[in-house]
């Protein structure tokens, strides 16, 4: 099997010729930095089979940060029979200082330009055949969203014929070969890239001003957040009701049909486990199946890197990188892949503090808990929904903002380093793939994750209820939880709740339902009355909220930062530090409401 | 007139003189500053730091901090 190489700048598509090749769904999006480690796939042509491995992006073969150093390594191992490079038909000269730099390495080079609709669009001409002729090597032109060209280039790599070259790759490092590069690539593209005028640039220039506009950048941040909250909360309603409904005639169906079991069977069953799943798919499914294509929505369009240029000064107050927004966004829809994400920042300590608040935003699996407790207890209106959300969001960055400053300051203590960030240009998102995939890559699967760790949990809530223990247990956690202005079933939930954060509430309910309130939870009206039962008021739910924003990170998290920070230590002080913030903040908060 | 890339003002071109000892000076070379090449400031951050310029057709963003170190000539 031959081995090919994929590499190029970042954001050039390198991810999706990588997907329309082998069939797979590697995640892509419109900012610099996504791809952070690399990932293999195969596929065949005629009778031929190949390996190909999708690279992060780079500027250079001189690495900065950990991903590069990546691509670095791989094209230097020259463990591979063909390297392809991937250049952005629009930005040619910068692509082709790669170009030559790994022409220094190996000469088993396709250079694939893509991006060439782009090209189209903006009026410029670019001679591919003269481009091949200067390079010296196979040059095809690609327009890899829509397939475009991608047939021609397994025809290319079918008949690549590998042959021995001289590695030369020392010289990559002076500074006077970039220089020389950098002038070979200029005096190319000068001959080969004809560029006309074209509208498109203004309309961009006109949104890249309004979006970091002194006075409207701000506001209008805000506002596109409350527009994304309010749709997810609309758009969720009815399909929840639909589900609701659909799961209360299943669970009356199946409970008469397992009649025949023992009563305690069937109440474990039916009224234990099936009705929290129904509860988590019909409560937490349809705000995590809006709010999360949305988001990959706003990825697509290259917002993304306009926020992290707007916010950067802030972070750089606070000692840190800019990047740091990048991930802090990426959070939102998982803190795992948030912490993943923080690859993209090149100096340890920056990637250190992005990595210990990153749980501080909530990420797409608490979001709807929020969403709940904010609905039932605090208020009924649409708009103070999204604006309570909108304040908790708000103020969830604001304490990523001062414990990054508080950090260092003290554990990880120093300047900010230097930092360059390329803004993408904006793109078109392809809506109908960007809600297919993010339906079933993400939140199915956080579906599935909350089901494998429902079933367990539900028989283990019913073991420890009817044997007394769950009470033992509550009580023993009773006066802690009293603390926060919560209680120990409370506590409970959010210890059993570590390897999924989305179950924390429908471990709640099960609890309290367990206790003995045997009612049905079908509406929020109901779902209310269990928890006024139960105790809870106005600061019971703000605390709750406060504990959902900060505690520890779930289960995937921790072993995430585990593994990306290679200690325990950094893992340990990543649950500590949300947690604490949680205990302070429930705990004046409860003394507040105490003195009032 | 010489001045330095951070000063220089918003729609304002300018020809890179020189990079100094600027600690990313090869990370800037990479993306394509070098001598000789054309800087046009495209965007000031709403905060007034960073600043975006286009380079070579492409928008990148690089705070003051950095940015002082960069000698430009103002075309
Ligand atoms: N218009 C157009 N957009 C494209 C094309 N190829 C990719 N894109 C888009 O460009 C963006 C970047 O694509 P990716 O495949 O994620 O880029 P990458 O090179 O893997 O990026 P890094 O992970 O940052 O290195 C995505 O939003 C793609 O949808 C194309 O041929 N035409």
């Amino acid at each position: 099997m031959k081995k090919i190489a994929l590499i190029g700048n970042p954001n050039v598509g390198k991810s999706t010729i990588f997907n329309t090749l082998t069939g797979m769904h590697q995640h892509t999006g419109n900012w610099p930095g996504k791809t952070v480690s690399s990932s293999k796939g195969i596929f065949g042509f005629k009778d031929k089979k190949y390996e190909i491995v999708d690279l992060p992006g780079t500027y250079s073969l001189i690495a900065n940060s950990e991903e590069e150093m990546v691509s670095r390594d791989y094209i230097l191992s020259l463990d591979y029979d063909l390297v392809i490079v991937v250049c952005d038909s629009l930005c040619l000269e910068r692509n082709l200082n790669l170009v030559f730099q790994i022409l220094e390495v190996t000469k088993n080079i396709i250079v694939v330009v893509n991006l060439m609709d782009e090209a189209k669009k903006k009026n410029v001409d670019i001679n591919l055949n003269l481009l091949e002729k200067k390079l010296g090597v196979k040059v095809l032109g690609t327009s890899a969203r829509s397939k475009i060209g991608i047939r021609e280039l397994k025809e290319e790599i079918y008949n690549f014929k590998t042959k021995e070259s001289i590695n030369n790759s020392k010289v990559i490092e002076n500074s006077s070969f970039i220089y020389e590069v950098s002038k070979k690539s200029n005096d190319i593209v000068s001959k080969v890239v004809k560029e006309n005028a074209n509208k498109k640039e203004k309309i961009d220039y006109f949104f890249d001003r309004l979006l970091t506009n002194k006075y409207v950048s701000f506001p209008l941040m805000i506002i596109l957040m409350m527009f994304i909250f309010w749709l997810t909360i609309i758009g969720a309603n009815y399909p929840s009701e639909i589900l609701f409904n659909l799961f209360i005639n299943v669970e009356n169906y199946l409970y008469n049909f397992f009649s025949f079991l023992p009563i305690w069977l069937n109440d474990l069953l039916i009224n234990g486990i099936l009705k929290t799943l129904g509860w988590v798919v019909s409560v937490m499914l349809p705000p995590m199946a809006i709010f999360f294509p949305l988001f990959t929505l706003l990825e697509d369009l290259g917002i993304l890197p306009r926020i992290a240029f707007n916010l950067d000064k802030v972070f750089q107050k606070c000692n840190s990188c800019g990047k740091q927004s990048l991930c802090m966004m990426m959070g939102f829809g998982c803190n795992a892949a948030g912490v993943v994400g923080t690859r993209i920042i090149d100096s340890k300590r920056e990637r250190l503090i992005a990595i210990l608040t990153n749980s501080f935003v909530p990420c797409n699996g608490r979001f709807p808990i929020l969403l709940v407790i904010i609905s039932v207890f605090l208020t009924s209106s649409i708009f103070f929904k999204v604006s309570i959300l909108t304040l908790l969001i708000i103020f969830s960055i604001m304490t990523t903002f001062l414990i990054s400053f508080i950090l260092s300051k003290t554990l990880l203590k120093g300047y900010p380093s230097s930092f360059t960030l390329e803004l993408s240009p904006y793109r078109r998102p392809q809506f109908i793939k960007v809600i297919i995939r993010s339906v079933f890559d993400k939140t199915l699967h956080i579906l599935a994750r909350s089901i494998i760790v429902t079933i367990p949990v539900g028989i283990i809530i019913y073991i420890l209820a009817n044997t007394g223990m769950l009470n033992t247990i509550n009580n023993f956690l009773d006066p802690f939880g009293k603390l926060l202005g919560l209680d120990g079933v409370i506590i409970t939930a959010f210890i059993l709740g570590f390897p999924a954060n989305e179950i924390v509430l429908p471990i709640i309910l099960m609890s309290y339902l367990s206790l003995g309130t045997l009612t049905d939870y079908t509406s929020i009206v109901e779902l209310k009355k269990i928890l006024v039962e139960n105790n809870w008021t106005i600061l019971t739910a703000i605390n709750m909220l406060i504990l959902i924003l900060f505690h520890f990170p779930c289960a995937t998290t921790c072993l995430t930062i585990r593994r990306e920070t290679g200690s325990n230590k950094w893992m340990i002080i990543s649950m500590i530090l949300p947690l604490l913030i949680g205990i302070i903040l429930c705990v004046i908060n409860s003394f507040i409401f105490l003195v009032n | 007139m010489r001045t330095t890339l951070d000063k220089l003002e918003l729609g304002k071109k300018a020809k890179i003189i020189s990079l100094n000892n600027s600690n990313i000076k090869r990370r800037l070379m990479d993306i394509g500053l070098i001598e000789d090449s054309i800087v046009f400031c495209y965007l000031v951050s709403p905060l007034k730091d960073p600043i975006a310029y286009k380079i070579k057709n492409a928008v990148i963003a690089i705070r003051k901090s950095d940015g002082k170190d960069i000698e430009v000539e103002v075309l």
